[in-house]
């Protein structure tokens, strides 16, 4: 590897995708600069390293501006190879990408909506949500981590299950994710948020339900995921 | 038994992205068509989360949705063919994974918001967006092409492939609707790119006919108008 490397990411405290790269940063063991984001008001840096798209994260490595979350993480495990994040094999490889996409599709966006929507609108979203989840929960099974015994590419992928849909759901006040229905997901859940590496990146939840309960009223008028 | 099995057909571009990429490694592979309006066992059973094509089946085991397929026939043979598609170095790799979401995101959905349109006006601004779309792979085009044939240099990329399965869409709407799309004056690169791209051994060899494109748009659309139309009655 180079001498005086240059890592940067581009990121906002309270964002699930920006935590995915650092997250994936801190298990490599890779030194990096974090620069908070004002995303009401975007730095030129940001801008100009993701002009298509102008969001985080964005990682900058020795002046390259690598940006979308999933690209990164494989970035990341193709450039530092210590502890790897995809498997080697190409069926598994496939597969995990396959989930991560999978999480990024369809999950998310289901579980976002059923939060700030009403009505049959809501219990339609929640249908889809608890669907999604229910594939995620069965494809874990009695596995520790969706990457077998250490956190892997879809493990990063679906941390926001594991901290922000709690927050979400509490702001929110439904009841999405719980133990009677996706008893493998919670199980994950709390293995993930004990593990050393993740609490020492994950953003604290009492500051996180603050913002979301702050920008309730905004996120309820535009749906965005932009907060 | 044929250890490799494709399960869609070349007309839906997603499947043509994978029968290119396994004609660039010439691998050989049985092609099992789906009948339109029903989803076989075989796909039920292959693709249970999405029950979409294209699904891959190596060895018995499936591989689904397309940008993962191609990824795993350059891992499972890399130096087959015509070589690797994704690119060697891992920034580049980044370039072409990210104008790949970007087709897939935002200019797909473009060019069939085209197809879908039901007014002028709704047609012209998606035709406009999706022009705009393509201004900026043209840009991409001449950053990653560093003057070579393809987004990929000298030889078929991985962008290439996932762009490129468009091509035939673009021009059978291109005809049917009576637009210009890629247009050459404001997109002189992707044009050139076109001709080398549809030239290529590989891609000729799996290439739909572009009369029989054509045919299937007409009739997904006149479908549509038919469907549109007893809804309203």
């Amino acid at each position: 590897m180079a001498e005086a490397e240059q890592v940067k990411v581009l990121r906002f405290w309270a964002s699930p995708w920006s935590f995915r790269v650092e997250l994936a940063l801190k298990l490599k063991g890779v030194p990096h600069e974090k620069v908070e984001e004002d995303l009401a008001n975007k730095s030129p840096l940001l801008l100009a390293s993701n002009p298509i798209h102008k969001k985080i994260p964005v990682l900058l490595h020795n002046g390259k501006a690598i940006p979308e979350s999933l690209i990164i993480l494989e970035y990341i495990d193709e450039t530092w190879t210590d502890n790897p994040i995809l498997p080697k094999a190409p069926h598994e490889r496939g597969m995990a990408r396959f989930w991560s996409r999978f999480i990024d599709d369809k999950c998310v966006g289901a579980c976002w909506m059923s939060c700030w929507t009403e009505g049959e609108t809501q219990q339609m979203f929640m249908e889809q949500a608890r669907a999604c989840l229910r594939i995620l929960d069965d494809e874990l099974g009695g596995r520790r981590f969706f990457g077998g015994e250490s956190i892997g590419l879809v493990d990063i992928s679906a941390s926001f299950f594991a901290l922000w849909l709690g927050v979400l759901q509490e702001v929110a006040g439904i009841s999405l994710i719980n133990g009677d229905e996706f008893p493998n997901l919670c199980r994950w859940i709390e293995g993930f948020v004990a593990s050393d590496v993740v609490t020492e990146c994950l953003p604290p939840r009492d500051k996180l339900l603050a913002v979301f309960q702050s920008k309730k009223q905004a996120i309820l008028a535009t749906k965005s995921m932009v907060y | 038994m044929a250890a490799v099995k494709l399960i869609g057909s070349p007309i839906s571009p997603f499947v043509l992205r994978t029968m290119i990429a396994l004609s660039l490694k010439k691998v050989e592979y049985e092609l099992l068509p789906e009948k339109l309006g029903e989803k076989s066992e075989l796909l039920l059973k292959s693709n249970p989360v999405y029950k979409k094509i294209p699904v891959l089946i190596h060895h018995d085991r499936p591989i689904c949705e397309s940008a993962v397929i191609v990824e795993y026939i350059d891992q499972v043979w890399p130096e087959s063919g015509y070589g690797a598609i994704l690119p060697a170095d891992a920034y580049h790799r980044a370039l072409h994974r990210f104008w790949t979401f970007y087709v897939d995101d935002k200019l797909f959905p473009s060019l069939v918001a085209i197809g879908k349109a039901e007014t002028e006006e709704a047609k012209a601004e998606a035709v406009e967006q999706f022009r705009a779309g393509l201004r900026l792979l043209e840009e991409a085009f001449v950053k990653l092409s560093e003057g070579k044939a393809f987004f990929g240099g000298d030889h078929v990329g991985f962008l290439d492939v996932m762009l490129g399965c468009f091509v035939v869409w673009i021009e059978a709407m291109e005809e049917v609707l009576s637009l210009e799309l890629l247009e050459e004056a404001t997109m002189p690169a992707l044009h050139g790119w076109v001709v080398s791209f549809r030239a290529h051994e590989a891609v000729k060899e799996v290439m739909p006919e572009s009369g029989k494109v054509v045919e299937f748009f007409k009739m997904i659309r006149a479908m549509r108008m038919k469907a549109a139309a007893d809804a309203a009655n």
